[in-house]
C-alpha cells in the first residue's frame, strides 16, 4: 500500500504534528513501507473471531465513589509551561 | 562484591561486611568513571542515593532488613519518582520532575532498596536499539561500537557494566528481553496485570509491563519478589496474592517438556543464534528435559498486528502531550493550534511521531475495521496458537532475538528491518504472556546471545526455577564484560 502526500498531511493534522514539505515526503515514503508489512494482516480470514482487546478477558472494576485525591495543585502546576493565578495559560482561543 | 547475588550482597549486608553507603558510593564511582562511555544513565542523584543507603543501614543495624534493603537499584527512566527528574528519553519531558513515585517506586522504596538513578531508554519505549533517545545511544559493553538493545537498553547495560546491582526495565514487544539477550544477561516480562502500571509512562497500555533485569535467574525471582503486587490505581492490575518467586529454584527439571515452534527456527535466524540456542536445549535435555514439537502458526502476523494495535494505542496515549499541563511547550507561536503542533513537533522524535502518526491513521474514519480491528482479531488467534500449544508441553523455548547485537547505525534507516528485532518477542506481549531472556553463549564475535522461555500465565516462579537450573548447569550469566577488579 502506498500513501499519498494528501494522506500523509491529513494524518499530521489529526495527530498535530507541524511537518514542513520534506518531513512529509519522508513520512510517505517511511509509512508506505510499514503499511507493506502490516498489509500482510489482510490475508487473513477472521470471520466470527472476536476481536481481543485485552491480554486478560476482565471486566472493568469499579471502586467507590468517593474522594481519594487530595488538593495538589500547587505542585501539579510547578511543571506547568505557564501558569497564572492557579490556571494554566493558553493562547488566546475566544475573541 | 560486583559479581556477587543479590542473595550474597545483602548477606554481606547483614554481617556488616559492607554497609549500604559503601556499596553505593562503590557503584557512584562507577557510574562517574564509565558513564560517559556507556551512557546508560540519563540522572544521577548521589545526594538522594547516599540518604537512602543511609536510611537502609539504619534498618539493617535494627535488624528490620528485607532482601533487597541497601541494595543499589537503577530504575528505568519511564517509572515517575517523586522529586526525580523523570524523561522517558523524550525532548518532551527533559524538564520534567515526577511529582509522585510510581507504584514500582513505591515498592523499592518499601523495601528499602536504594535507587541509583535513571536509566537510558528508547523515547517513550519505542525503539529496538536505544538509539530514538533524545539523550543519546547507549553502548553495549560487549562491544562499544554496539548497541545495547532497547528499549530498555540503558538498564541492560548497566546491568552488564556492573553499574548497578540489578535494574528495572518495561517491555511492550520485547523491550527486557531482546536487551537482556543483546547485552548478555537475564530479564523478566511477567504476565500482564502483575505489576502495577501506576507511574509507568504509557506507551502501550494493553501491552506494557514491567519487569526485572539482572544477572541470573535468582536476582530477577527476587527483583520481581519486590515489583509485583496488586495496585487498585491500575485497573489492569491482577488481585491476586503475594507470592514468593524464588520458592521453586530448586526443583528438579526432570520430565519438563519444552515446546519448540518451528516458526522460531525458520529463515530469518542467524546460524550463530541458532547453534547456542540449540546447544541450551542439549542441555536441558541433560537436565531431564524431553522436547516436543510445536507450531504456532500465526506467530508470522505478530509483527504487523503489532505495529497497528501499539501505534494506535500509543497515538492515544501520547495526545496528552499539548504543552499545557506540563512538558515541553514551544517557545513561538501564533495561536492555540499552532502551539500543539509545534511543541508536539519540536518535543517528539523521529520514531515517536512515525508511531503517532501510524496509530493515528489506523483509527481515523474508514481505515478503522481493516487495520484495527482486523489485528484485534488477528491478536485472538495469536494468543490462541499459545494455548493450544500449552497442551503440549509446560514451556515454550526459542531464540530471543533474530542475531546478536547489531552496530550503533545499522538499521537506523529502516524502520521495518528494526522492527523485526522483535519478531520472536511480540508475540508474547500479545497474547499477554510471560516471557523471559537468559544468557546462552556467544557468537564468533564474542557477542552474547539469548534464549527466550516462554511460559503460561502466571508460570513466573516455573520460569524462573527453569532457568536458574540451567544457570547451575552452565555459566554464560555469570561471564562479565568488565575486565577490571573493583
Amino acid at each position: 500500500m502506498s500513501l499519498s502526500i494528501a494522506d500523509v498531511q491529513k494524518v499530521a493534522h489529526l495527530a498535530r504534528l507541524a511537518m514542513n514539505n520534506a518531513e512529509i515526503e519522508a513520512a510517505k515514503s517511511q509509512l508506505s513501507g510499514i503499511f507493506e508489512l502490516i498489509e500482510e494482516m489482510q490475508s487473513v480470514d477472521t470471520k466470527g473471531i472476536e476481536p481481543m482487546s485485552h491480554a486478560q478477558d476482565l471486566s472493568q472494576r469499579l471502586r467507590e465513589d468517593k474522594v481519594t485525591e487530595t488538593d495538589q495543585r500547587g505542585l501539579f502546576q510547578s511543571i506547568a509551561p505557564q501558569v497564572e493565578s492557579g490556571l494554566y495559560l493558553v493562547p488566546q482561543v475566544i475573541e | 562484591m560486583l559479581n556477587s547475588s543479590l542473595k550474597q550482597m545483602s548477606a554481606a549486608l547483614r554481617a556488616k561486611k559492607i554497609s549500604s553507603v559503601e556499596l553505593t558510593n562503590l557503584y557512584l564511582g562507577r557510574i562517574a568513571a564509565h558513564n560517559p562511555v556507556y551512557n546508560a544513565y540519563i540522572t544521577t542523584d548521589a545526594a538522594i542515593s547516599l540518604a537512602q543507603a543511609k536510611a537502609a543501614d539504619e534498618l539493617l543495624a535494627k535488624g528490620q532488613a528485607q532482601p533487597l534493603t541497601g541494595i543499589p537499584v537503577a530504575q528505568k527512566d519511564i517509572f515517575c519518582a517523586k522529586g526525580w527528574r523523570t524523561t522517558c528519553g523524550s525532548k518532551m519531558l527533559s524538564d520534567f520532575i515526577a511529582p509522585y513515585d510510581a507504584h514500582v517506586i513505591e515498592q523499592f522504596n518499601h523495601a528499602g532498596a536504594v535507587n541509583l538513578g535513571k536509566t537510558n531508554m528508547d523515547e517513550f519505549a519505542m525503539g529496538s536499539s536505544n538509539e530514538t533517545s533524545y539523550f543519546g545511544p547507549v553502548r553495549n559493553p560487549w562491544n562499544q561500537n554496539s548497541v545495547p538493545g532497547g528499549s530498555s537498553g540503558g538498564a541492560a547495560s548497566a546491568v552488564a557494566a556492573r553499574l548497578c546491582a540489578a535494574a528495572t526495565g518495561t517491555d511492550t514487544g520485547g523491550s527486557i528481553r531482546q536487551p537482556a539477550a543483546l547485552c548478555g544477561i537475564t530479564g523478566i516480562k511477567p504476565t500482564y496485570g502483575t505489576v502495577s502500571r501506576y507511574g509507568m509512562i504509557a506507551f502501550a497500555s494493553s501491552l506494557d509491563q514491567a519487569g526485572p533485569m539482572a544477572r541470573s535467574a535468582e536476582d530477577c525471582a527476587l527483583m520481581l519478589n519486590v515489583m509485583t503486587g496488586f495496585d487498585e490505581r491500575d485497573s489492569t492490575s491482577l488481585p491476586r496474592e503475594k507470592e514468593d518467586y524464588a520458592r521453586d529454584l530448586n526443583l528438579p527439571l526432570a520430565g519438563l517438556r519444552i515446546g519448540l515452534p518451528k516458526e522460531f527456527f525458520a529463515e530469518g535466524l542467524s546460524p550463530d543464534v541458532a547453534a547456542r540456542v540449540e546447544d541450551a536445549i542439549a542441555e536441558y535435555r541433560k537436565l531431564g528435559a524431553v522436547t516436543v514439537d510445536i507450531s504456532l502458526p500465526n506467530s508470522r502476523l505478530a509483527v504487523p498486528v503489532y505495529y497497528v494495535l501499539a501505534p494506535a494505542e500509543a497515538s492515544s496515549n501520547l495526545s496528552r502531550y499539548d504543552g499545557v499541563r506540563y512538558g515541553y511547550r514551544a517557545p513561538e507561536y501564533t495561536d492555540l493550534a499552532d502551539m500543539y503542533e509545534k511543541s508536539r513537533a519540536q518535543g517528539f522524535g523521529a520514531e515517536v511521531k512515525r508511531r503517532i502518526m501510524i496509530g493515528t491513521y489506523v483509527l481515523s474514519h474508514g481505515y478503522y475495521d481493516a487495520y484495527y480491528l482486523q489485528a484485534q482479531k488477528i491478536r485472538r488467534l495469536i494468543a490462541q496458537d499459545f494455548a493450544d500449544a500449552f497442551k503440549q508441553c509446560d514451556v515454550i523455548m526459542g531464540p530471543t532475538s533474530p542475531s546478536t547485537a547489531f552496530r550503533l547505525g545499522e538499521k537506523n534507516d529502516d524502520p521495518v528491518q528494526m522492527y523485526l528485532s522483535d519478531i520472536y518477542t511480540i508475540a508474547v506481549n500479545l497474547a499477554g504472556l510471560p516471557g523471559m531472556s537468559v544468557p546462552c553463549g556467544f557468537d564468533s564475535n564474542g557477542m552474547p546471545a539469548g534464549l527466550q522461555i516462554i511460559g503460561n500465565y502466571f508460570e513466573e516462579a516455573r520460569m524462573l526455577n527453569i532457568a536458574h537450573q540451567y544457570q547451575l548447569a552452565t555459566d554464560w550469566h555469570s561471564r562479565s564484560p568488565v575486565k577490571e577488579t573493583p
